[in-house]
């Protein structure tokens, strides 16, 4: 029974105003001491407008942020299967301890005396990172996996015209996600793109041959954007470096082989690691992230600053590019020291698991993809064959004559109660959809979403096209007009002119 | 393991579904020898109390900045962080949320975006602000990137009052794409003036970067400066450290700047030694399709209801690829949740009365500290950060107050440790946190460390 209410709320979903909308003059949620009215020494640029903010009350904005949340779906409330994001469960614990005084109330520039747990805290996360992946170094301060990216391939260029060579070709497969390619090109890189081989890989002889005296080096993401183990990857790497280039692993997707497979023993010379992923510090609606980048020796000497070092009893932050250490920093990439919040989470993690709980972990999300990939891939189109690593692709194949997208489904899928899959990536799959369930699922909720998946399916198959165009229905907003937002963009509230 | 849901059974039945033997089976495209048949050299799982132990026993070996008077600023500022902004930060609709692709199912991260972007539009005094950065100093980076899009120049002139940390990265992101980065370094007792600036600027000057309050705590108009860079065809970058600021100076916008940007940190967020923060970042209309980083904008859905979608990702990597106008992807989400929160319980009157309390603080603490012998604030103006010219090099007297159970300031050193012209100068903040002991137990560890 479908009605209208007074309100425009549907019980639970209720309808909610911005802040700038709900403000009275007067109101305010914080209660701060009068001020004594001391004579300003602002150099006579005191503010004379208003500043143009609403007053609110603590209990509305309470209320606000408490009804804007339950318009929100997150991994708390369920299966959310995005493809190359790796939405896993984010435990609680590592927020506890990431709020501890003694870590979070550090101030970036304390004395080293007074801040040696925080630098032991680094060193100890980068010495699960450096056993984890077999490699020599890594540099910690990296904000997100694409200033990541940014490190690895600064430290190429650094080592390249170390080198005395003026190497400017980077190949990336044309699978690659968008960060590669902008990444390279902000180093002053040109980028020739590599084709894929129909089994979803690196097409071996395509790339010997794009080989040559200007290639810098490669970015190759594996296990790759296919969710694929890229088989000749160490054929790959013997090639780029004899080639007399550099191979930069873009480690998206380091979930998959964490604990079984060492990046090391393939041959890389840097990768980054996404904490928000592989470690499962929360995504937050959009980072923070943290990017750590591990290094062959041949990279390791470029690393940036700041870097922590064992000096005698404690640690040392190594803040300038002058220190009498052998090393050559291509510079700095951030404030301060790093994403130290992400580090206490990510090791959090890592510590709970253990070596054994790790490699379980990677073990259990390629379990649960291949398991996924079995349960639908004879009613979904498999995009490559054989197994998959933690993630199933699937193109759009299976819905051709249907009149319903990869989007449409989607947005079934959305009224179903799951977090769709990532749509239309990697290109090179038609109309691609990309699962990954990731190792904290039950095989009950994967069987759940399969069944949700194959009846969708069946529905599309007997013609209910129009359905579909127009789901979803029971969303607290239903399919948004994205093409009006970009023609006549409104990106802030403004008070409404008499 | 606790996190860990499928049981023996499980995995039995699910091999057999897929056909596989084992899960090693799952990973037979890896090259022979690679395949690792045990555990790393790594300890085994533990439990949340072991781990909680681990952790805190790190954390005892710390000095927290809360735990004793505390004076550091120099990009990063020790606020008052209320109750509520901790809770709505931690609801797992919005920690456990990803980037809001999903429009119809992430109306609650897209509105505190639109929510966000008008207040830092609003405290900055520009059209648009977007969905957040890294941090301030690459915002800072981005900025100048920008400009040099944006007027198809590849030269920046970084005033000397912009934090090193700022320059070093401006320079890292700069050095590989044939941008010119100019400018003479600053001292806190010479103040470059617009006619200085004005030589550095030529025909192929994208912008000019000033930090407005500066790394030194001074407070200059720029007025002028936009000006002279508007003449000249170029733009003028506006950077901050400290957002509390803009509750008690006039906003960069009014000088005419075309992108103010800079740190959100002290705003909702916990110091963190140093991240994650929340780079924030504003321009002009008329510049918006040159941004960095994500954009929220306003539309309606199928049914006419208002609703928010990331817009305008035609500048963006995932679309435009090599072209992109960054390569940002994941930005500070969370911590830009943070900020909403905390700016609106401040709201108009808290805010500024935030700003106000912060000053006065600081026009106190500088009262009692060039009551000190051998010790005196060199600054003019500030907001509430100054510097202090003392008669004994101040990181020597940063270690000797540690030993007294106050952390001081930062020394001019760390920030340029090539500098020895600035060994004797001590940058020290202060905030609504500091009370008036905390500002006497400061002052007087001054004076005995000094005598």
């Amino acid at each position: 029974m479908t009605f209208t209410t007074h309100t425009g709320n549907r019980g639970l979903v209720i309808e909610e105003q911005l802040i700038f909308e709900q403000g009275q003059p007067g109101r305010t949620g914080v209660d701060l001491p009068e001020p004594t009215g001391t004579k300003s020494r602002l150099g006579g640029l005191d503010r004379e407008s208003d500043v143009g903010l609403p007053g609110l009350s603590e209990p509305q904005v309470v209320r606000h942020f408490t009804r804007l949340s339950q318009k929100n779906y997150g991994i708390d409330a369920g299966f959310f299967p995005l493809g190359s994001c790796t939405m896993k469960h984010n435990p609680r614990l590592n927020e506890k301890v990431a709020r501890l005084p003694g870590l979070a109330d550090l101030h970036p520039m304390q004395p080293e005396s007074t801040v040696q747990g925080a630098l032991e805290l680094i060193d100890q996360c980068a010495h699960w990172l450096l056993v984890l992946t077999g490699m020599p170094a890594v540099a910690m301060s990296p904000a997100a996996g694409a200033q990541g990216e940014l490190c690895g391939m600064m430290a190429i260029r650094a080592a390249l015209d170390a080198r005395g060579e003026n190497r400017r070709r980077v190949l990336v497969p044309e699978s690659a996600h968008g960060t590669n390619p902008a990444t390279a090109a902000a180093c002053g890189f040109t980028v020739d793109s590599i084709p894929a081989t129909e089994d979803g890989r690196v097409d071996l002889a395509a790339f010997e041959a794009k080989l040559g005296d200007d290639v810098a080096g490669i970015m190759l993401t594996n296990p790759n954007t296919c969710g694929l183990f890229e088989r000749d990857v160490r054929k790959i790497a013997d090639l780029v470096h004899e080639a007399g280039g550099y191979f930069y692993c873009d480690g998206a997707n380091f979930n998959a082989i964490v604990g079984r497979v060492r990046p090391a023993d393939l041959g890389i010379d840097a990768m980054h690691i996404n904490l928000h992923k592989t470690f499962s510090t929360p995504h937050g609606g959009g980072g923070p992230g943290s990017g750590p980048v591990v290094f062959s020796d041949a990279l390791a000497p470029f690393a940036p600053i700041p870097y922590v070092v064992k000096k005698g009893d404690g640690f040392h932050l190594v803040e300038t590019a002058d220190e009498d250490d052998g090393m050559k920093p291509f510079g700095r990439l951030k404030g301060f020291h790093g994403q130290m919040g992400m580090f206490i989470r990510a090791l959090s993690y890592m510590k709970s698991h253990g070596a054994d709980g790790l490699r379980q972990a990677s073990g259990d999300a390629v379990l649960n993809a291949n398991y996924l990939l079995a349960r639908l891939k004879d009613k979904l189109s498999v995009a490559f064959p054989g197994y998959c690593m933690h993630e199933a692709l699937f193109d759009d194949s299976f819905l051709k004559d249907t009149g319903v997208s990869t989007l449409d489904l989607a947005k079934a899928i959305i009224d179903e109660g799951f977090h769709p899959m990532t749509m239309y990536f990697p290109l090179v799959v038609h109309g691609a959809l990309l699962i990954e369930p990731t190792e904290t699922e039950t095989k009950e909720s994967i069987d759940q979403f399969c069944d949700a998946i194959l009846a969708l399916v069946a529905k599309a198959e007997s013609g209910d096209a129009e359905f579909f165009k127009n789901a979803p229905y029971l969303t607290p907003r239903r399919r948004l007009d994205e093409t009006a937002a970009a023609r006549k963009p409104v990106l802030r509230w403004k008070p409404e002119t008499a | 393991m606790r996190y860990l849901p499928l049981t023996r059974a499980d995995r039995a039945a699910m091999l057999d579904t897929i056909g596989a033997s084992s899960v090693d089976e799952l990973y037979s495209d890896v090259p022979d020898g690679a395949l690792l048949d045990a555990p790393v050299d790594l300890p085994s799982h533990l439990g949340e109390m072991q781990v909680e132990r681990d952790m805190q026993a790190l954390a005892a070996k710390n000095m927290g900045a809360s735990s004793v008077p505390s004076f550091l600023g120099a990009g990063a500022y020790r606020h008052h962080v209320p109750a509520t902004v901790d809770y709505v930060i931690q609801r797992g609709e919005f920690l456990t949320a990803y980037t809001p692709y999903q429009p119809e199912i992430a109306q609650g991260t897209l509105q505190y975006l639109f929510e966000f972007q008008t207040q830092v539009a609003s405290i900055t005094g520009m059209d648009v602000a977007n969905a957040s950065m890294w941090d301030g100093a690459t915002s800072c980076a981005e900025a100048v990137l920008m400009a040099c899009r944006a007027t198809r120049r590849k030269k920046a002139v970084l005033s000397g009052g912009l934090h090193p940390h700022y320059r070093e990265v401006t320079e890292t992101y700069c050095q590989y794409s044939d941008t010119e980065v100019a400018g003479r370094d600053g001292h806190p007792e010479h103040q470059a003036t617009a006619e200085e600036l004005n030589d550095l600027i030529d025909d192929q000057t994208a912008c000019v970067v000033v930090q407005y309050p500066d790394v030194f705590g001074r407070i200059q108009d720029h007025t002028q400066l936009a000006e002279i860079c508007h003449a000249k065809g170029a733009l003028l970058v506006v950077v901050f450290t400290e957002a509390v600021a803009f509750g008690a100076v006039k906003s960069p916008g009014s000088f005419g700047a075309d992108i103010v940007c800079g740190e959100g940190q002290s705003i909702g967020n916990a110091l963190n030694y140093g991240g994650p923060y929340v780079g924030l970042f504003a321009t002009t209309q008329k510049l918006v399709r040159q941004m960095p980083g994500r954009l929220c904008g306003e539309t309606v859905d199928q049914d006419g209801k208002r609703g928010f979608v990331l817009t305008l990702s035609t500048r963006e990597q995932h679309i435009r690829r090599e072209k992109a106008t960054s390569n940002i992807c994941t930005n500070s989400g969370l911590c830009s949740l943070a900020f909403t929160v905390h700016m609106s319980l401040l709201g108009e009157d808290g805010y500024r009365r935030l700003a106000t309390l912060n000053h006065e603080n600081a026009c106190k603490a500088a009262d009692a500290i060039d009551a000190v012998d051998g010790a005196s604030v060199v600054n003019d103006s500030f907001f509430n950060e100054f510097t202090v010219k003392l008669t004994k090099p101040a990181a020597e007297v940063v270690e000797a107050l540690v030993a007294k159970g106050v952390l001081a300031g930062v020394p001019l050193s760390r920030l340029y440790p090539n500098r020895s012209d600035l060994d004797n100068y001590l940058l020290v903040a202060v905030t609504e946190t500091n009370t008036d002991e905390d500002i006497a137990a400061l002052a007087s560890a001054l004076k005995e460390a000094l005598a």
